[in-house]
């Protein structure tokens, strides 16, 4: 049986992880690629690397990055931020990510998932999705870090980017994100019945439960965290164990 | 002895090349080199083919290099050169593909490589992550790979068996999902060992010390 996902995200600046209340209020947690291995050991399913910064300048300390931790960890790396074409893609994949995530250059150009995906496979491209709630049951994407509105449902551009080839959705609600009071389930639930690709539900993550109510709840295939994680508070086995004892598959190592 | 993985276009193979050069390593079992050249293929011990991406791109990517077809082949079927393949790599060891055309294989394990079509319309296609091995078989490179261990995917076609006696292991997924297959000095692996942390550094350790 498929066993659902714990996903630590490590959000990157300039080369250290950060992680950011709402997006701001950035706190130094580390350096990436000693998080990964410690992660790797602790049983995380796969990991996350989203590069906040992400500038033409800084791209290479990505590189090094994404080098230096696949030749540590073998299991599967995401990453994401800043990622605007097809060379962009190739790079990364080269680097060493096993799969690299669109999100803002989806926005602007959703056939750039589909020049990605005939180049790479669907298996490889994810597409971020940034929502806030406009009303009840509505969600719009907002792009550049929560600031930019765009007008774009959010489940509708879910279903618009899996047909260009999107292999799997990251879709963080940015009303949570930070605030440690659970998964937007609603959104989570709208774009998991909406698309057939796995869904990876973020933003919001404050205790064990969050994790179990996006899957059985928010129907998602994958849970992404960071706080929660990278302070300490739970363990990637304390949460595992938690989720399997509410009946959820889990991969218990 | 060398060890190649053959990089024709077709995904990434760093951390491949990275998980075998560890594991032969540990293992004392030579060197480990990517590559495309006919030359090496033929000079290998033992030849990994990954792959990533769809079928027939694949196909296309391995006729597109001059000779690189051939010495695999002449390596494989002639001189019995342990061969091991990964994801799209495993499924081309089957008759045909049927991803988008239909396209012919290596022919080697009889099989063709068709969607998953799971019986349980929640399950989504991808097939991806983790999920438990079901041995079906004993083979060498499945030594102290026990029913229950996990191995990580990433596939939405796999192999569907017209010789089930080429089945090694298999995963639930909705029904059955082709995971390992093997025969003579062929294997294949529709996960992908070099992300599958315990299991997987386990099989490519048992790969390189296999001696069919």
């Amino acid at each position: 049986m498929l066993k659902t996902r714990i996903i630590p995200c490590l959000d990157v600046a300039d080369g250290r992880v950060v992680k950011g209340v709402n997006f701001v209020d950035l706190i130094d947690a580390g350096d990436p690629v000693e998080q990964a291995r410690a992660y790797d050991a602790a049983g995380a399913d796969e990991l996350c690397f989203l590069d906040i910064h992400a500038t033409h300048e800084n791209r290479g300390t990505m590189y090094d990055l994404a080098t230096r931790t696949a030749e540590q960890c073998f299991m599967p790396l995401t990453i994401g931020g800043g990622v605007r074409t097809v060379e962009d893609v190739r790079n990364l994949l080269l680097a060493g990510a096993d799969k690299v995530s669109f999100n803002s250059a989806a926005v602007a150009d959703p056939d750039v998932v589909a020049r990605a995906a005939d180049k790479f496979g669907s298996q490889c491209i994810v597409v971020a999705i940034d929502a806030k709630t406009v009303s009840p049951g509505k969600w719009e994407i907002f792009t550049h870090g929560g600031r930019k509105p765009t007008g774009i449902d959010a489940v509708e551009f879910a279903k618009l980017v899996t047909q260009k080839g999107a292999g799997e959705i990251l879709l963080t609600s940015m009303d949570r994100d930070g605030t440690k009071s659970g998964f937007n389930l609603p959104l989570t639930r709208a774009v998991s019945d909406a698309v057939n690709v796995p869904v990876i539900a973020s933003g919001g993550v404050g205790n064990l439960d969050h994790l179990v109510e996006g899957v059985t709840i928010g129907k998602a295939s994958a849970v992404l965290a960071a706080s929660i994680f990278h302070f300490g508070t739970y363990t990637i086995g304390e949460a595992k164990a938690h989720m399997a004892k509410a009946g959820i598959p889990m991969r218990l190592t | 002895m060398t060890t190649v993985l053959i990089d024709y276009d077709s995904g990434n193979l760093h951390s491949a090349e990275k998980a075998f050069q560890r594991m032969a390593h540990e293992t004392g079992q030579g060197a480990v080199r990517v590559t495309n050249r006919p030359e090496d293929v033929a000079a290998a011990s033992r030849i990994v083919l990954p792959g990533d991406g769809a079928f027939p791109a694949c196909r296309r990517g391995l006729a597109a290099i001059d000779g690189l077809e051939e010495a695999i082949v002449e390596a494989v079927t002639k001189r019995a050169i342990p061969f091991l393949g990964i994801c799209v790599g495993m499924q081309m060891l089957a008759n045909e593909g049927h991803e988008y055309e239909t396209v012919a294989g290596f022919g080697w394990v009889a099989a063709d490589v068709r969607k998953i079509t799971p019986n349980d319309l929640a399950l989504k296609v991808p097939h991806m992550g983790w999920n438990d091995l079901v041995i079906d078989q004993p083979h060498p490179v499945l030594e102290g790979i026990i029913t229950g261990a996990h191995a990580y995917f990433v596939h939405s076609y796999h192999m569907e068996m017209r010789d089930p006696a080429h089945r090694l292991a298999h995963c639930d997924y909705g029904g059955d999902v082709t995971a390992i297959v093997g025969h003579a000095n062929m294997i294949g692996t529709q996960f992908h060992p070099e992300k599958s942390q315990e299991a997987g550094l386990r099989l490519i350790a048992n790969f390189l010390d296999w001696a069919p």
